[in-house]
C-alpha cells in the first residue's frame, strides 16, 4: 500500500515542495492559509470522511491545510487525516494560541520530535497581552529549536514576517533519548516522522509497515507534556488570574440555571433563521417562484419537443418525480437554501465557542439514551435534513453511537420539510393537540434510544472534550466553512435524490406504488381510524417526507384524525435518500432494521394514540 | 477521591486516571498525572468542567469517576 494514498486527490507539481498548516482547532489557521494561497483555492474531501481538506499554491509550493487537532495520532477522522497530510509534509507552519500555549505546544512538540522542520506562529498576542501573559518569544525561540513569528493575524500582524521566514523552518530540538530511540526503528520504517507514530503506537501507520504498533505513547507523551510545562515555565508569565467577560460568559452557557434560557435563546434564533427567514421567505421564492414557476416548465417544453411525456424515459425525467424536475427543484430550490441555512448557524455555534459549550450542557441528557454531549450534532442538523445529520454521525466516537443516533434521526426527527408543513397543521388545532405531539414524540425518541442504548453490546464513549474560550466569529471563515460544507454534502447527496426519485417512478411505472397504496389501506383504516385516502400520503411520505405530510393536509379530517396521522406520518420511514444513506453508513442490516422499524413505530405508535383519543 | 465528588471551585490534583486512550487525550489538554488543576464547573449528575491556567476541559460524569484526586 501507498503510504500517502490519501494525498492522490490533491495535485502536487514536479519539484514543488508541501507546505503544511496545522494547529489546534481555533487558533486561526484559515487566515494563515489565506494570506500565503491567495484566492485560488481548491478542496478535497478525504475518502470515506466528512473532513475536507483546503489547498492552494504559495508560489511554486503548494500549501495545504489541515483540520484543527490536538495531536498526531488516531483518535477520530480529523486526526487520520490531519496525520496523513502531516506524513507527507516538506516544512510545516504550526500556528499556535498564545492565549492557551500550554494545550498548543504538546502538538508543536509532537510535530518537532517528527523531525520535519517546523517554524511556529504564536497567534493572536493581542489577546495574551490583554490577559496579562507575557511570552518571551526570543527563549521560546531558544528551548523550541525553530524560528517562532508573533502574529496577530486578523489584524495582518506578523504575517510578512511568517511568509519571509517560511523557508527558516528548521528541525527543532528532539529529547536525545528519544532521537536514539528512533534511530534503532529507522531502518525498518521509512521516515523519521512515520517512525515516530509507530513507536507511539498508532496502529494505522504501524499497520502500512507491516509491524507491529509500539508501546511508548504513555511514555513519550508523558516525556512532552514535562517537556511543555518546563518550557512555559520559563518562557511565559502571566502576572493576574483575572477572570475576563468572556470566560465569565463561557461559564454561564453551562450552568444549568443560565445555562438553559441560553440555549433556548440560540433555538429561538435558529428557529427564526432557518425556519422563517429561509425555510419560508428564501425557500418560498427558490422552489416556488425559481424552480416550480420558471425552470420546471422551461425544462418540461425542451425535453418535451424531443420526448413525449407519457413515454417511460418521458415520466423518468420529467414526469412526477422526474430527475429533471422535482429531483432538481428538490435540491436545489429546497435543500441548498436549507442546508446552507443549517451549516451557517451551526459554523457560527462552532466558531464562537458555544457548540462545545451546549454538547456539555446537554451531556448528562444524551446519556440516557446512550450518547454523549457531542451528539447534538447531527440531532441539530437532523431538523434540517435527516440525510445531512446521517452522514455527521460519522463524527460519534464509537459504532454503538452511530447506530443509536441514525436510528433516532430515521424514526423520530422530523425534518424541516416535513416540520413546516407539521407545525402549520398542528398550530391549527391548539395547544391540547401540540403538546400531545410532543409528548409522544419525544417519549418514543426517549425509549427509542434507551431500548438500543440497553440492548445494544459494548460502551459508548464518554465526553472529554476542550472549551475553546468564547470568541466572535469571524464572518469569513463562517462563509467558507459554509460553502465547503454545503458543496460537500450536496455533492455526496445528489445522486442518492437521483436514485431516490428512479426507483419511485419505477414503482409508479410499473404499477406497483398502487399496488402498495392498496396493500396498506386496511392498515390505515383499522388501526389508525383514519381514511382510507390516507394511505396515498404515506406513500408519498416515503419518497419525500413534506410530500407525505402535504398530502395530509388537503384531506378533510377531524383534529384528532390530524393528530393521529402526523404522529403516525412523522415516526414513519425517512426519504428515499436518507434511507439510502443509512444503508451506506450502517450497512443492510442495521439499515433495513431502521426502515422495518419505522413502518412498525409509525403504525403501532399512531394505532395506540388513535384508540386512547378517539 | 474521584473526580466526580469534587465540589465547584476546588483545587484537586490528579492522582490517576484510568483508560488508556482517555490517559492520552488528557495528557495533551494538558492535564496529566501530577496536574493541579481547578473544578470550575460541575453540571447537575452531568459533566464536570475543570481548569487549568486558561484551559478548560469538560469531563463526562462517568469518566469523572474514573480519574482520582486528592485535594490541593
Amino acid at each position: 500500500m501507498h503510504c500517502h494514498n490519501n494525498l492522490s486527490n490533491i495535485q502536487i507539481p514536479e519539484g514543488a515542495k508541501k507546505i503544511v498548516l496545522v494547529g489546534n482547532p481555533n487558533v486561526g489557521k484559515s487566515v494563515f492559509f489565506n494570506a500565503l494561497t491567495g484566492v485560488y483555492v481548491d478542496v478535497s474531501n478525504f475518502p470515506g470522511t466528512t473532513v475536507d481538506i483546503s489547498h492552494g499554491r504559495y508560489g511554486n509550493d503548494v500549501v495545504i491545510d489541515t483540520p484543527g487537532v490536538y495531536g498526531v495520532s488516531s483518535f477520530n477522522d480529523e486526526e487520520r487525516v490531519a496525520r496523513d497530510v502531516i506524513l507527507s509534509a516538506d516544512l510545516i507552519l504550526n500556528v499556535v494560541d498564545a492565549v492557551h500555549l500550554e494545550r498548543d505546544l504538546f502538538l508543536t512538540l509532537q510535530v518537532i520530535d517528527s523531525g520535519i522542520p517546523v517554524i511556529v506562529a504564536i497567534n493572536m498576542m493581542d489577546e495574551a497581552e490583554q490577559q496579562g501573559i507575557k511570552i518571551d518569544v526570543d527563549l521560546l525561540e531558544h528551548l523550541l529549536g525553530v524560528p517562532v513569528i508573533p502574529t496577530v493575524a486578523v489584524k495582518n500582524k506578523g504575517l510578512d514576517q511568517v511568509k519571509n521566514s517560511l523557508y527558516d523552518a528548521r528541525t527543532g530540538n528532539i529529547p536525545p533519548a528519544l532521537k536514539k530511540e528512533l534511530q534503532e526503528t529507522l531502518n525498518r520504517i521509512g521516515t523519521w516522522a512515520e517512525a515516530l507514530l509507530v513507536l507511539e503506537g498508532d496502529p494505522n501507520v504501524a499497520a502500512r509497515h507491516g509491524v507491529a504498533p509500539g508501546t511508548k505513547r504513555e511514555d513519550i507523551y508523558h516525556e512532552r507534556r514535562h517537556r511543555v510545562n518546563d518550557i512555559i515555565n520559563h518562557a511565559v508569565k502571566e502576572s493576574n488570574e483575572g477572570i475576563s467577560l468572556t470566560t465569565k460568559l463561557g461559564r454561564w452557557m453551562l450552568s444549568p440555571v443560565t445555562g438553559i434560557p441560553i440555549f433556548l435563546l440560540a433555538l429561538y434564533a435558529m428557529y427564526y433563521i432557518i425556519g422563517v427567514l429561509v425555510a419560508q421567505d428564501i425557500v418560498g421564492f427558490t422552489e416556488e417562484t425559481i424552480m416550480q414557476g420558471m425552470y420546471e416548465p422551461a425544462v418540461r417544453g425542451l425535453v418535451g419537443r424531443y420526448i413525449s411525456e407519457s413515454s417511460v424515459l418521458g415520466t423518468i425525467l420529467i414526469g412526477e418525480f422526474g430527475l429533471l424536475t422535482m429531483t432538481v427543484t428538490y435540491i436545489l430550490g429546497l435543500l441548498l437554501p436549507l442546508v446552507v441555512g443549517f451549516y451557517l448557524v451551526l459554523s457560527i455555534m462552532e466558531d464562537s465557542g458555544y457548540l462545545p459549550r451546549l454538547a456539555t450542557l446537554v451531556d448528562r441528557l444524551m446519556n440516557t439514551i446512550g450518547l454523549n454531549g457531542r451528539a447534538i450534532i447531527p440531532m441539530i442538523l437532523g431538523f434540517g435534513c435527516v440525510t445531512m445529520a446521517t452522514i455527521t454521525t460519522r463524527i460519534l466516537g464509537t459504532q454503538r453511537e452511530r447506530t443509536i443516533a441514525t436510528a433516532v434521526l430515521g424514526l423520530a426527527i422530523p425534518c424541516s420539510a416535513q416540520l413546516g408543513v407539521i407545525a402549520g397543521m398542528l398550530a391549527g388545532l391548539g395547544t391540547k393537540y401540540i403538546v400531545i405531539y410532543l409528548v409522544v414524540l419525544i417519549t418514543i425518541l426517549g425509549l427509542v434510544g434507551k431500548v438500543l442504548h440497553k440492548v445494544l453490546p459494548g460502551e459508548s464513549s464518554d465526553l472529554l472534550i476542550d472549551l475553546p474560550p468564547i470568541r466572535l466569529p469571524r464572518i469569513e471563515n463562517i462563509l467558507k466553512k459554509t460553502v465547503v460544507k454545503s458543496y460537500a454534502f450536496l455533492k455526496e447527496a445528489t445522486p442518492l435524490f437521483m436514485l431516490g426519485a428512479l426507483i419511485i417512478t419505477v414503482l409508479q411505472v410499473t404499477g406497483l406504488l398502487e399496488t402498495i397504496q392498496d396493500a396498506v389501506a386496511p392498515v390505515t383504516e383499522g388501526l389508525l381510524l383514519l381514511p382510507r385516502e390516507t394511505a396515498t400520503a404515506f406513500i408519498m411520505g416515503m419518497i419525500r417526507r413534506d410530500f407525505g405530510a402535504a398530502g395530509l393536509s388537503d384531506m378533510p379530517l377531524t383534529p384528532e384524525q390530524t393528530l393521529v396521522s402526523l404522529v403516525a406520518i412523522t415516526l414513519f420511514v425517512p426519504c428515499v435518500a436518507s434511507i439510502i444513506v443509512m444503508f451506506k453508513e450502517r450497512g443492510t442490516r442495521e439499515g433495513s432494521l431502521i426502515w422495518v422499524g419505522s413502518w412498525v413505530a409509525a403504525f403501532l405508535v399512531g394505532g395506540i394514540v388513535a384508540h386512547i383519543i378517539m | 477521591m474521584t473526580l466526580d465528588q469534587a465540589k465547584r471551585g476546588q483545587r484537586l490534583f490528579i492522582a490517576r486516571i484510568l483508560g488508556d486512550d482517555v490517559r492520552a487525550q488528557a495528557i495533551r489538554f494538558g492535564i496529566s498525572e501530577g496536574a493541579e488543576v481547578h473544578c470550575a464547573e460541575k453540571l447537575p449528575a452531568g459533566p464536570v468542567v475543570i481548569c487549568k491556567g486558561k484551559q478548560e476541559i469538560a469531563i463526562g460524569r462517568r469518566l469523572a469517576e474514573n480519574i482520582q484526586v486528592r485535594p490541593a
